[in-house]
């Protein structure tokens, strides 16, 4: 527990010196057009928050990044297992693997766009498309370590399949699940403020893109420190935790 | 490749013996492993297979357990077998109790306890399996292969890498457990010790390709 506590004080003190770092920087440049002092944030912060600009805007990019969240993580998922299973299968999809994680997000979102139209379902395809790759490897290789032995004695004993993948695969699996959403949700969600800056009307990145031709360095602070936080705490209050109960067994 | 094996299907001309083994050929690439291994076991009976390490021995279990598919020749097995590894090969991430419940799923908890009670593992159903000692360990692994009542017992050096009392607690365990089950077992090791105190009938691996001598 001391060493949780622990934990916890250098977290915070390592925050707090970052706060002191721009309190120092601003005071340097002494323009707030350019950085704002963090206490000039607090203002313009509750004014948008009061009008409810900043709620809806943090929802719908909130609501996209569940979206694609969700969508990767199932594709990634299916696409990582089918691959570590059959050699076959892998060795003729690796190559496109290889092509599509080496393919720049903006082109992504750019011909989805150019493609499917700027709408909804070109803004969530391009971003799921963007992290698919990325689940399919983190999972690929968790299928390949899966334990021969735990197959073999799975077999030999009759074990009914769902029972086999519930208790016998998927927690061989979830350090590797677990990682791919971890690093999951941190890509996709600076994607999406990509995909909302090019080509849609709502959510934190649109905002960002408007406020960056008022020159509002404030506003583009608000918005994304703000958005930084809700994403932080998703890491913190569920993601760190799940991952915690699921690595139970190896701490007891 | 001709491939032929028999799953399990009742065969009613075994008359008594439960499995028979009739392997013509097993290789991996191009190396030859096993050839011309036939022999068959009996309900109650317990042959120990006998050989120096690397010979193929656990490769010749994998063939009798239906874990490798992949040879030239006949194996008829009953269907209720259980297999106890080198390695415990347990599910780390499942209780103890759940490491008997999840692979035998008629059976109740309570029958579960039974049987960690009998292998002197009482009162430990709750925890992970990585609380407990090696030795402990394999007495689940014994507990789990036992609990099925099995009509084909396979068992791989089961008494490796344990201290000598341990595995002589072991040996005399699986002694009794074999005694009550009264499985047709099929035992690979490379000591003689073990394999004379346990089988009725001793057959020894030798050569390359290996086969009976």
């Amino acid at each position: 527990m001391t060493s949780h506590l622990r934990l916890i004080t250098i977290r915070v003190l390592s925050l707090l010196a970052l706060l002191v770092l721009w309190i120092v920087a601003a005071a340097l440049t002494a323009d707030p057009q350019i950085l704002p002092m963090p206490m000039a944030l607090i203002k313009p912060f509750f004014t948008e928050f009061a009008s409810g600009e900043l709620p809806f805007h943090l929802s719908m990019t909130a609501l996209r990044v569940l979206w694609a969240f969700v969508l990767a993580m199932s594709i990634g998922l299916c696409l990582g297992l089918i691959m570590g299973y059959f050699p076959e299968v892998d060795r003729w999809l690796d190559p496109w693997l290889v092509v599509f994680l080496n393919l720049p997000a903006l082109v992504l979102i750019v011909l989805c766009y150019l493609w499917i139209g700027l709408n909804e379902t070109a803004a969530i395809a391009a971003v799921t498309l963007n992290k698919v790759p990325n689940v399919t490897v983190i999972v690929r290789e968790g299928a390949r370590a899966l334990n021969p032995d735990l197959k073999a004695m799975a077999k030999v004993f009759h074990m009914r399949r769902s029972v086999y993948l519930r208790h016998v695969v998927l927690p061989q699996l979830s350090p590797f699940i677990a990682a791919a959403a971890r690093s999951g949700i941190a890509v996709i969600w600076k994607i999406v403020l990509v995909v909302e800056f090019l080509g849609r009307s709502n959510g934190v990145g649109f905002q960002i893109h408007l406020y960056f031709q008022l020159f509002d360095v404030a506003l583009v602070l608000v918005y994304s420190l703000t958005f930084i936080a809700v994403m932080l705490s998703v890491e913190w209050l569920f993601l760190q935790p799940w991952e915690r109960q699921i690595r139970r067994w190896r701490d007891s | 490749m001709v491939v032929l094996t028999t799953l399990g299907a009742p065969d009613t001309s075994m008359e008594g013996q439960l499995i028979r083994v009739d392997i013509k050929t097993k290789s991996f690439g191009e190396i030859e492993i096993l050839r011309d291994i036939a022999f068959s076991v009996e309900e109650g009976e317990t042959v120990a297979i006998l050989g120096p390490s690397g010979i193929g021995k656990t490769t010749l279990l994998r063939l009798i357990a239906n874990t490798d598919p992949d040879f030239v020749g006949k194996v008829d097995r009953p269907n209720n077998m259980a297999i106890v590894f080198q390695e415990p090969t347990l599910l780390p991430w499942r209780s103890v109790l759940k490491n008997i419940t999840l692979v035998h799923e008629g059976l109740g908890n309570d029958d579960a306890m039974a049987a960690l009670e009998r292998v002197g593992l009482g009162g430990k159903g709750d925890m992970f399996p990585g609380q407990l000692s090696l030795g402990q360990q394999r007495r689940l692994a014994l507990a789990r292969a036992f609990t099925g009542r099995p009509q084909l017992l396979i068992m791989d050096e089961p008494f490796v890498s344990l201290d000598e009392k341990t595995a002589d607690e072991m040996l005399a365990l699986s002694e009794d457990l074999i005694r009550e089950t009264r499985p047709a077992t099929v035992f690979v090791t490379h000591s003689r010790k073990e394999a004379k105190r346990l089988a009725n009938r001793v057959l020894e691996l030798n050569g390359s390709p290996a086969s009976f001598t």
